[in-house]
């Protein structure tokens, strides 16, 4: 038995440069685990290839997930680190200065 | 310091209208990515990770008090409150907005800095020894040469698509500590009867394909620097390799064609280009020479020096790790290390780029020097004000005496941000720090350069570390190759992989095995450890990472 791919539509913000998914709603958003997680490859592509030429983001592609309990779980350690950012201890707040 | 003429302000003020020009049309939609793309890039903007990235070029390492405090402003305003000093002399901003960068290349231009250049097939920033005009074994100050080069390069029409990216390193020492022989150019100035001259090599290179660079001339009198840099650059552009990414380095032509072809391309494009130098470059040279003038030394006592070294032990350790023999009487250089225990290598948050401006001002001639190691120098101290600069030091986290030691890690920004990486590096370089303060140990281990890269570019100069580290992506988890014996100075050694790779669980352990076997074998403290590398070769140490294959074969 193949196992089956799951996928989700994800980019990068065109203003931000933030890490962006796509949502079932069809809007981006930035937790993984408001993804749309698509269990069928061929409507993956068919997503990817509806969002290619959204002006709002940079770099679309599919990345591999899997279901968690809390929504889609990224399969690979770079989708792990894409979704959580950098490492606790490489990590700098954000802060907002006015 | 260089300052900009008007030549180079209105340069750099049109290059960020032009920017900002573009910016505005790719946020209206009018430029797709694939055609804003290149543009970006040449402003030293990349997208990676999680964000944008903007790397900004310090010439030569060099920075001016005013300068760092800009950068700290940019910092704050525009980014996180911090930068990244990296193996070429840039830093980096790591959470710029696309509509805010045209205004921190304002910023920038405001204090004679560009991020021009910084990234694509062209000449990249030209880099040199952190401790140029200072060092005690220097000839010449080689950063008018490598001003000169700067100028002769930016915007060069020629040299805008080359094959692929270009690296120039120089020295003024015959001590090298630019690694100019890991550079697409390394030149490393020389002295023969009396007369100054560039040893040149090319074809160097870390990445993919680590290769050190041959010597094309032993010796090129300093005059005709610039028509024989421009010859290599024409021979390249047109031999160069443009059907493979990974083939389109200078180091691939050399490898390909021989040295000895290349020379003879080279030296017949030289005869053509030398007549066409009709002096301007040397007039321009003795201009930009008059920015470089040495600072007037004071000479004043430095008892308060030794006093302090004997009643303050931890001011004692600092300088016998952080300071290096300056050319100038009772003075020193002083090398801040940005490798506190458990902190990012190369990481500066902008309180502590304030701190060290206003330090540089007041101890150090206002002068501030980023190495390729990511640290800072303070090039021009006097010897009585060490005890004071040491204090102010500690109390902004930025007083670690390590430098040169095994927790003086260099470190790419690996996947915690670059969006080539195959692993992290940083975390890495974090707990092998934090493991080797906790054991006490560095100071007995010695000096001990340990370089880290999270991918095969090797941005982490791995293969000229003592021990080298590669982190890769094996079947999806994170593995990480030691190398062994690897050399950055003028001997310049590739080290040589010791076995299979270890996942970042077991890596510490071999880390702490390796040391051992060393401590172990050496002869003394004396014996550094690649001193004992190469006496011993690679077999003590292989059976150290290795117990149960040595086990196995015995």
């Amino acid at each position: 038995m193949s196992k089956q791919v799951f996928s989700v539509v994800t980019a990068n913000d065109l203003l931000g440069g933030h890490v962006v998914y796509l949502s079932p709603l069809g809007t981006w958003v930035p937790e993984v685990r408001d993804a749309e997680l698509i269990p069928d490859i061929a409507r993956a592509r068919l997503r990817l290839e509806e969002v290619t030429d959204d002006a709002s983001v940079v770099g679309v592609y599919l990345a591999e997930m899997l279901p968690g309990p809390d929504g889609p779980r990224p399969m690979h350690f770079r989708e792990v680190f894409r979704a959580q950012g950098p490492s606790a201890h490489a990590r700098v707040p954000e802060v907002r200065h006015v | 310091m260089y300052e900009y003429d008007a030549f180079d302000d209105a340069f750099v003020r049109a290059r960020v209208a032009q920017f900002r020009n573009q910016v505005e049309r790719r946020l209206s939609g009018a430029l797709t990515e694939e055609e804003f793309r290149p543009l970006r890039l040449m402003n030293g903007l990349y997208l990676q990770l999680h964000a944008y990235m903007l790397r900004v070029a310090i010439p030569y390492g060099t920075l001016t008090g005013r300068q760092m405090r800009q950068l700290a402003h940019i910092a704050d305003q525009w980014d996180r409150g911090y930068g990244h000093f990296t193996t070429r002399q840039n830093i980096q901003f790591n959470w710029p907005k696309l509509k805010d960068v045209p205004d921190m290349l304002e910023a920038l231009a405001d204090v004679g800095m560009h991020a021009i250049q910084t990234s694509g097939n062209c000449v990249r920033n030209v880099t040199a020894d952190h401790f140029a005009g200072a060092a005690a074994d220097e000839i010449e100050d080689p950063r008018p040469w490598a001003e000169l080069l700067r100028q002769w390069s930016t915007d060069h029409p020629e040299f805008q698509f080359l094959p692929r990216k270009f690296k120039i390193a120089i020295t003024g020492s015959p001590r090298d500590r630019a690694v100019t022989r890991a550079h697409d150019i390394g030149l490393r100035m020389l002295n023969e009867d009396g007369a100054a001259g560039f040893e040149v090599s090319i074809g160097g290179g870390l990445g993919r394909t680590p290769m050190v660079g041959k010597v094309l001339r032993p010796f090129l009198p300093v005059a005709d620097l610039l028509p024989y840099v421009e010859a290599i650059l024409s021979t390249y552009n047109l031999l160069g390799r443009r059907d493979n990414k990974y083939k389109a380095r200078i180091k691939i032509a050399v490898h390909e064609h021989g040295i000895e072809e290349i020379r003879r391309l080279v030296e017949a494009r030289f005869s053509e280009l030398r007549p066409l130098f009709g002096g301007g470059d040397q007039v321009r040279l003795a201009e930009i020479r008059t920015h470089f003038a040495p600072p007037v030394f004071e000479s004043r006592s430095d008892d308060g020096f030794e006093a302090a070294r004997r009643s303050d032990p931890v001011f004692r350790a600092w300088t016998d790790t952080n300071l290096s023999p300056h050319r100038q009487p009772g003075h020193a250089i002083v090398t801040v290390s940005l490798k506190a225990h458990g902190a990012v290598p190369g990481d500066v948050t902008s309180a502590q780029m304030r701190l060290l401006a206003g330090l540089a001002e007041r101890y150090s001639h206002d002068d501030l020097r980023i190495s390729h190691e990511q640290n800072v120098i303070l090039p021009h101290v006097h010897k009585a004000d060490l005890p004071a600069l040491h204090a102010a030091l500690l109390g902004a986290g930025l007083g670690t005496a390590n430098v040169g030691l095994i927790s003086d890690i260099i470190a790419c920004p690996g996947m915690d941000y670059c969006a080539l990486a195959t692993a992290r590096s940083i975390p890495v370089a974090q707990a092998i720090a934090q493991r080797f303060d906790a054991l006490k140990l560095e100071h007995e281990i010695g000096p001990l350069k340990l370089k880290i890269s999270g991918c095969i570019n090797a941005c982490g100069h791995h293969h000229v570390g003592h021990i080298g580290i590669l982190g890769l992506d094996r079947a999806g988890v994170e593995n990480y190759q030691i190398t062994l014996g690897g050399d950055g100075t003028e001997r310049t050694v590739l080290g040589e992989r010791a076995g299979p790779g270890f996942s970042a669980e077991e890596l510490l352990p071999a880390l702490e095995r390796l040391i051992a076997a060393y401590l172990e074998h050496r002869e003394g403290p004396e014996e550094t450890f690649l001193m004992a590398f190469r006496r011993l070769g690679a077999a003590p140490f292989k059976a150290a990472l290795y117990p149960r294959e040595a086990r196995n074969a015995a």
